[in-house]
């Protein structure tokens, strides 16, 4: 543990500090999530008036849009990127990596991480593998174009697309860094609440945003290390002329591939395996902090606390074992389609008791509107949204009919797009006080709330209902394609609304900047709320507890008690003071 | 309700401001006019006979999933409303028997929904579509996917596959790389990004690729298997109405993966032999089916 740091350098950049660290990661995942953006609007463009020039733009991407056209090779560059930035380097660097730095130690009582050096390596290699990716941009040939998803052949030959030259070589980098931080992250986080919880934090007192990150860093512990094999061995037949993924007797732009002997599904495989676990980790800490934030505003108690642990670590086990279902008209064996279907459908269980839990804690509560709870409810509803369209993919027979099309595309927005960015803002507008000692402010939050779920239900529900129609993804256009005929029009309506949804998140960004310098002055615990953080000062001091850690009394939801004139008692109001009721 | 009233404590009313109108309406609005405007028939026109099976497939999910999500917007909805309207709660835990009776039985249904579906449903049609036997009626058409065409191949009247070899592969001459030596050759016929099968008769086509996967995806016949190269998948359908039907690319395969597009003509019994007949075999003729030609023709 270090010592209180003095210089701007060490205190602020070279932090060992979990909340500088966890701030770092967030702003950097916020910068990614601008970038993203950005390209999503380029790709609504496209997709909304195909062929049309823009003439700026063209003089901002010579190559990619010469003359304001975009070229094919630019747009699945454009969606390759979009996926990863916003999947790997916003979603994962804020929600999992930055709020899980900050809130771990908080929540448990700990003074910092169990292994600070460690946990500020994990940021700094996190920022070069975000550069190394953003770097692909700017190298002959543009960034990688083979989706986020990178399946080979087409990753691995240059000659099958233009991205597929060093654009594709950096990603890979990108990725296996990005891995070997969230390794050190992740291991943090298990040593930490493992090791470091405060006298009377036993696991069952744990608030359900640490449970979340607890499952979650133990899944990508258990799942990401076979995609950094996978990156490894791709650049291996990309690079050093193996052939783990390249069969025999490749013919590509006339040239015969000298490889053999690999298969392509191998690398499919991989990838999901970490894949989809990576839905989990991303989507648990969401639903988390969801349930912590939703009594604050309800004043009672979460619904099912038992049963939301059990069904988080149910989740997790679950998650390791259905990767296939990516995997269903892919050439895999039908058995192991049928298998990956069952286990799918399992999941349902655990994930209906959090969806179920979820509602019940609103039942016979009050409902206070706070900006984070508007958005804690965004998760709510999304979290029941994505999950639905889940019972259409996860069944394999459907998948034939489905897979691959913009059903897809609105199915994952939900999940991983949507109850994350949900989970994202509600956590920041409810800890915020916590980083930076200040309130954000509730109109420009209760505006950002109205611009970002309108929109985002009517773009993502939209592209549903496209898949239905068969409408196929990642085609730069449909324009010769008769049997979507009827489906093109929408799209004009589901960009604009995408680009609502982008430029509503302008006020967050005001708000965010603004607030941090000139917002109201916000007390120790501003929400009324039980857990630990919010027994120290705002913003928490270098070390968070003053000289004494707290010592736990209760579980974490204690709302709806009379504790002398008060609704609650947070976590280290000793018995004496306020009933314990579990 | 066997929820503990915590100390008896009465609801007190609060009056609700326009800020929960709105997000109750903003709810229930989502639940109400995506149930509405999903009700209507969203899947292509439908041309084969597993596609049935598929079709009622989705229309389960369709309407299980749909019900819940409007009930379940409804719900949330309707909590909203009755939240704000409380200035303190009307009751603060259920019991632990409770908790465990709601969640647990609403979870049991959507899961028997979501697994009686799959087993009851859908797995009789994956076995259909993966298990039905390529009975000696059948049609048999070999599919070579590469950037950015579909190469169709069928063996001709001798019902033997010439031999397939890349030293003969020529894009433009010999795009299947056919072996003009081979006697069973002789009679096979290549076209480019169009396939004649027969209307009421099973269709196995064999799906190969000769540098990245593509994806074969035929919306009507709700047929979609990836072409992967080193492997040959085989996919099994029974087209039941006559028409063109589009086939296009669903794995992204490069630049032109938007354009790799094709179709499929199924022709009635008799329409489809005398165009078997009629067709010129491959090395058949003095001019040779270019790519050029019968791309032409596909457009047409």
């Amino acid at each position: 543990m270090s010592d209180h740091p003095q210089s701007f350098w060490s205190k602020y950049i070279f932090s060992f500090d979990h909340k500088v660290i966890g701030i770092q990661y967030i702003v950097t995942g916020f910068v990614m999530a601008g970038i993203g953006a950005l390209l999503s609007i380029l790709i609504r463009l496209q997709i909304a008036w195909p062929g049309q020039p823009i003439e700026f733009l063209g003089k901002l991407f010579p190559e990619g849009m010469p003359g304001g056209y975009m070229m094919p090779e630019f747009y699945i560059a454009l969606v390759t990127m979009h996926g990863t930035i916003m999947v790997f380097f916003f979603i994962s660097y804020v929600l999992v990596s930055g709020f899980g730095n900050f809130l771990i130690p908080l929540q448990i009582g700990a003074r910092d991480m169990a292994f600070p050096l460690l946990n500020m390596l994990s940021y700094w290699v996190g920022l070069v593998s975000a550069l190394v990716m953003l770097g692909a941009f700017f190298v002959e040939g543009g960034a990688a174009a083979s989706g986020w998803t990178a399946y080979p052949p087409l990753s691995a030959l240059e000659s099958a697309v233009p991205g597929s030259g060093m654009g594709q070589t950096l990603w890979l980098l990108s990725m296996a860094l990005f891995i070997v931080s969230f390794t050190m992250g992740g291991l943090n986080y298990v040593a930490t609440i493992f090791s470091m919880r405060a006298p009377g934090m036993s696991m069952m007192r744990m608030p359900l945003t640490v449970w979340s990150y607890f499952v979650a860093a133990i899944l990508g512990l258990l799942a990401f290390p076979a995609l950094t094999a996978g990156a490894v061995m791709l650049l291996f037949d990309r690079h050093l002329g193996t052939s783990f993924f390249l069969p025999a007797g490749l013919v590509v732009g006339g040239e015969l591939v000298q490889a053999g002997g690999g298969s392509p599904l191998l690398w499919q495989h991989l990838f999901w395996f970490l894949g989809h676990p990576e839905v989990y980790v991303l989507l648990l800490p969401a639903l988390g902090i969801a349930f912590d934030v939703l009594p604050a505003f309800t004043r009672k108690p979460v619904f099912g606390y038992r049963l939301s642990v059990y069904a988080l670590i149910a989740t997790g086990a679950l998650g390791m074992i259905v990767w296939g279902h990516h995997m269903f008209v892919s050439g895999m064996s039908p058995f192991s389609g049928e298998y990956f279907s069952i286990a799918t459908m399992l999941i349902t269980i655990p994930m209906a008791i959090i969806g179920v839990n979820f509602l019940a804690s609103l039942w016979g509560g009050r409902v206070i509107f706070k900006t984070p709870m508007l958005f804690a409810l965004g998760v709510v509803a999304f979290f029941g949204t994505g999950g639905l369209g889940g019972l259409f993919l996860g069944n394999a027979t459907a998948d034939i009919q489905l897979h691959e099309t913009y059903f897809v595309v609105g199915h994952f927005h939900f999940m991983i797009g949507g109850v994350t960015l949900m989970g994202t803002f509600t956590a920041i507008y409810f800890w915020f006080p916590k980083m930076f000692g200040r309130y954000m402010s509730e109109g420009l939050g209760r505006a950002h709330f109205w611009f970002t779920v309108a929109p985002f239900y009517t773009l993502f529900l939209g592209q549903h209902f496209l898949g239905l129609q068969g409408l196929t993804r990642r085609y730069y256009a449909w324009d010769s394609y008769q049997y979507v005929a009827d489906a093109l029009p929408t799209n004009v309506l589901l960009s604009v609304a995408a680009f609502v949804l982008v430029s509503g998140q302008v006020l967050f960004l005001g708000n965010f900047v603004w607030s941090i310098f000139r917002g109201r002055v916000a007390e120790r615990n501003p929400w009324q709320a039980t857990t630990l953080e919010w027994t120290t000062a705002s913003p928490a001091p270098h070390g968070n507890f003053g000289e004494h850690i707290p010592v736990v009394h209760r579980w974490p939801y204690e709302y709806g008690i009379d504790a002398g004139g008060e609704d609650f008692a947070d976590q280290s109001v000793a018995p004496d003071r306020a009933p314990v009721t579990a | 309700m066997s929820s503990e009233s915590d100390g008896g404590q009465s609801v007190s009313k609060k009056k609700r401001g326009v800020e929960a109108e709105a997000v109750v309406a903003l709810f229930a609005l989502a639940g109400l006019v995506t149930a509405a405007y999903g009700s209507q028939d969203f899947f292509p026109e439908l041309a084969s006979r597993h596609g049935e099976g598929i079709d009622a497939m989705l229309n389960f999910v369709l309407a299980c999933a749909g019900g819940m999500f409007l009930v379940g917007h409804l719900v949330l909805a309707w909590f909203i409303w009755k939240g704000a309207g409380r200035s303190r709660i009307e009751h603060r835990m259920a019991t632990h028997t409770t908790e465990r009776r709601i969640s647990l039985a609403l979870a049991v249904m959507m899961t028997l929904i979501a697994e009686g579906g799959v087993l009851m449903i859908g797995m009789p049609v994956w076995a259909e579509y993966y298990g039905s036997d390529g009975n000696a009626q059948a049609v048999a058409v070999r599919v070579t996917a590469q950037q950015f065409a579909w190469n169709i191949h069928y063996p001709g009247a001798d019902g033997k596959w010439g031999r397939v070899d890349l030293q003969f592969l020529d894009d433009a001459e010999n795009p299947l790389g056919l072996d003009p030596d081979d006697p069973a050759s002789a009679d096979d016929l290549v076209l480019v990004n169009n396939i004649y099968l027969p209307v009421e008769r099973m269709a196995r086509v064999k799906l190969f690729s000769r540098d990245v996967i593509h994806s074969f995806f035929l919306p009507n016949m709700r047929v979609k298997q990836d072409a992967v190269p080193g492997m040959s998948p085989e996919v099994r359908f029974f087209p039941t109405r006559t028409g063109d039907f589009e086939l296009a690319c669903t794995e992204l395969c490069g630049m032109g993966h938007y354009r790799m597009q094709g179709m499929v003509h199924v022709l009635g019994a008799e329409e489809f032999e005398k165009w078997l007949a009629d067709e010129e075999p491959f090395f058949g003729a003095a001019a040779v089916i270019g790519k050029a030609d019968v791309q032409k023709k596909g457009n047409a």
